[in-house]
């Protein structure tokens, strides 16, 4: 009987703080969304675009070469077997703007910048960094979360951007340098066959979205986390799990919204 | 006579399901030094987040300059916060700026000084508490006291008109400490501010104090002039003066009788 009854209250208490958590992560995310139209936190926010964006450069590039590296290599020798290896271009184009870039480029995000976010938050945490702000008369979520939010949202479209031209070139450099598709043909059946609209810029709505649900949940972890070294290396891992599940599940559901019937 | 810059009544307060404060009274008079001592773990720097409204207690009230700290509105509780400070006990000196810029971060935030004259006014206070020419260190570069009294430069950056100090003395040296205490005291004068001490050193804090309260058992079992409270005749408070390891402030933390733990039933 008292065993039914601890577990239906701890049912409930666990339920209650989820919606709880929920509803906290989600008055976070109006104050940041809303705290951005301040010259101050322009100045923040683009030093912030050059630390979670400018400096995920290097992986998100040398990543993006080696997915159109091993695309063109996999496309190719299937499609060598009847013959149309001519449509190598747009096989490597369409698979990268339209998934992999956005998918892989905010896996490589959350893994680099989400964590990175959510350690740094949680840190200022726990030095009382957050707590002294708030006894200065200054809101954190306006000089703190705001930039990091904002800085995210713009950076991750453009790295996913990068991340798919230097994955068309890879393609190139497998594809055709080296395994001798006709250079002509890789380029002009790619441009006849991607569309602006419909590969282009869904790739690009996609990652904002994606880029959306990675700050929200790195900086809300570091926001919420229990002050501790435990509390911060949880709350980071819990980062990154989090986002690459939203990630994963969230392309799915984009792409029948956009490629479906 | 002097007036209350802060007072607080019958305040309750609950972390979770633990109860912090059972029931608590005092108040702050305006330009003295106030110190509030007590064991560790009891909470005290709670008291002063409630007293800055980051957090709200479960009944009571605590009035900061005529206002309820938490039924004014947001906008008012910033701008209350303005003329209030609090020197936490890490310090918590931004870690990503210079000594210079973490001063300066408060004025920069809150006015519209030029930078020359943020520039001296951040001078005068790093001058005040000895660190004028610590300004370009970063604050890992500091050792612990020094990092105390840039922060403390930082807290009166904007002329405060109450400072709360947050165990200033824990964890320093007997020089860094006698600095501190000497600073605590010379801003309050100079700069007339309201300071309210919240600490375990005694010693240190009863000689510069003007009142004192002495927080144990989740309330105040004690209040008065350094005089007084060192002649109370209170058990609990000479306990706490003579640091009796046990008395009316138990050694042990509340549990089973000790045998009927060891030896289960059969005790």
């Amino acid at each position: 009987m008292n065993f039914l009854v601890n577990y239906f209250s701890g049912l409930g208490k666990s339920t209650l703080n989820r919606v709880n958590g929920v509803g906290a992560a989600s008055i976070m995310l109006y104050g940041a969304l809303f705290a951005f139209p301040q010259w101050k936190n322009i100045r923040l926010t683009i030093s912030q675009i050059y630390i979670v964006g400018v400096q995920s450069l290097l992986i998100v590039m040398v990543s993006g070469l080696f997915i159109g590296m091993v695309m063109a290599l996999q496309g190719y020798t299937i499609l060598v077997n009847y013959g149309a290896e001519g449509s190598l271009g747009p096989m490597v184009a369409l698979s990268i703007l339209r998934e992999l870039g956005p998918v892989v480029t905010a896996l490589l995000f959350a893994g680099r910048a989400g964590s990175a976010l959510t350690a740094e938050i949680g840190l200022m945490k726990a030095t009382e960094q957050l707590s002294s702000l708030e006894m200065m008369a200054i809101d954190p979520l306006r000089r703190v979360v705001s930039p990091r939010f904002w800085a995210g949202i713009i950076s991750l479209p453009m790295l996913t951007l990068i991340f798919s031209a230097i994955g068309i070139l890879g393609g190139h450099l497998v594809g055709v340098d080296w395994l001798g598709v006709d250079a002509g043909s890789y380029w002009s059946i790619m441009q006849a066959t991607v569309e602006w609209e419909k590969d282009v810029v869904n790739g690009i709505i996609k990652s904002a979205v994606f880029a959306l649900v990675i700050v929200w949940i790195a900086l809300y972890k570091g926001y919420s986390c229990i002050p501790t070294s435990e509390g911060i290396s949880q709350a980071t891992t819990q980062t990154v799990v989090y986002s690459s599940l939203a990630i994963l599940g969230l392309d799915f559901i984009l792409t029948a919204l956009m490629f479906g019937i | 006579m002097s007036e209350n810059i802060v007072s607080i009544t019958d305040m309750q307060f609950y972390r979770g399901e633990r109860e912090i404060y059972k029931d608590i009274s005092l108040s702050v008079e305006r330009g003295k030094i106030t110190a509030i001592m007590g064991p560790s773990g009891i909470g005290k720097t709670t008291l002063l987040k409630l007293i800055g409204g980051q957090l709200t207690p479960n009944r009571g009230s605590v009035i900061f300059q005529g206002d309820d700290v938490h039924k004014v509105s947001r906008n008012r509780l910033y701008e209350m916060r303005r003329k209030m400070s609090m020197l936490f006990q890490s310090g918590a000196l931004f870690t990503n700026m210079s000594v210079f810029d973490n001063v300066a971060y408060p004025l920069r935030e809150h006015t519209k000084l030029d930078e020359s004259i943020i520039e001296t006014l951040v001078k005068l206070k790093l001058e005040a508490v000895g660190l004028r020419g610590a300004a370009q260190l970063l604050p890992n570069e500091l050792s612990g006291g020094m990092a105390r009294r840039a922060a403390l430069a930082r807290a009166i950056a904007l002329d405060p008109e109450l400072i709360m100090y947050d165990e200033p003395f824990a964890g320093q040296d007997p020089i860094s400490m006698g600095v501190l205490v000497k600073l605590i005291k010379a801003l309050n004068k100079a700069l007339d501010l309201t300071s309210i001490v919240v600490t375990h050193d005694v010693k240190e804090v009863l000689g510069i104090a003007d009142y004192a309260y002495i927080m144990a058992n989740k309330t105040i079992i004690g209040a008065g002039t350094p005089e007084q409270i060192k002649n109370s005749d209170s058990p609990l408070v000479q306990q706490f003066l003579r640091g009796d390891a046990d008395g009316p402030v138990p050694f042990h933390f509340p549990a089973n009788p000790v045998e009927a733990d060891l030896l289960g039933d059969s005790a």
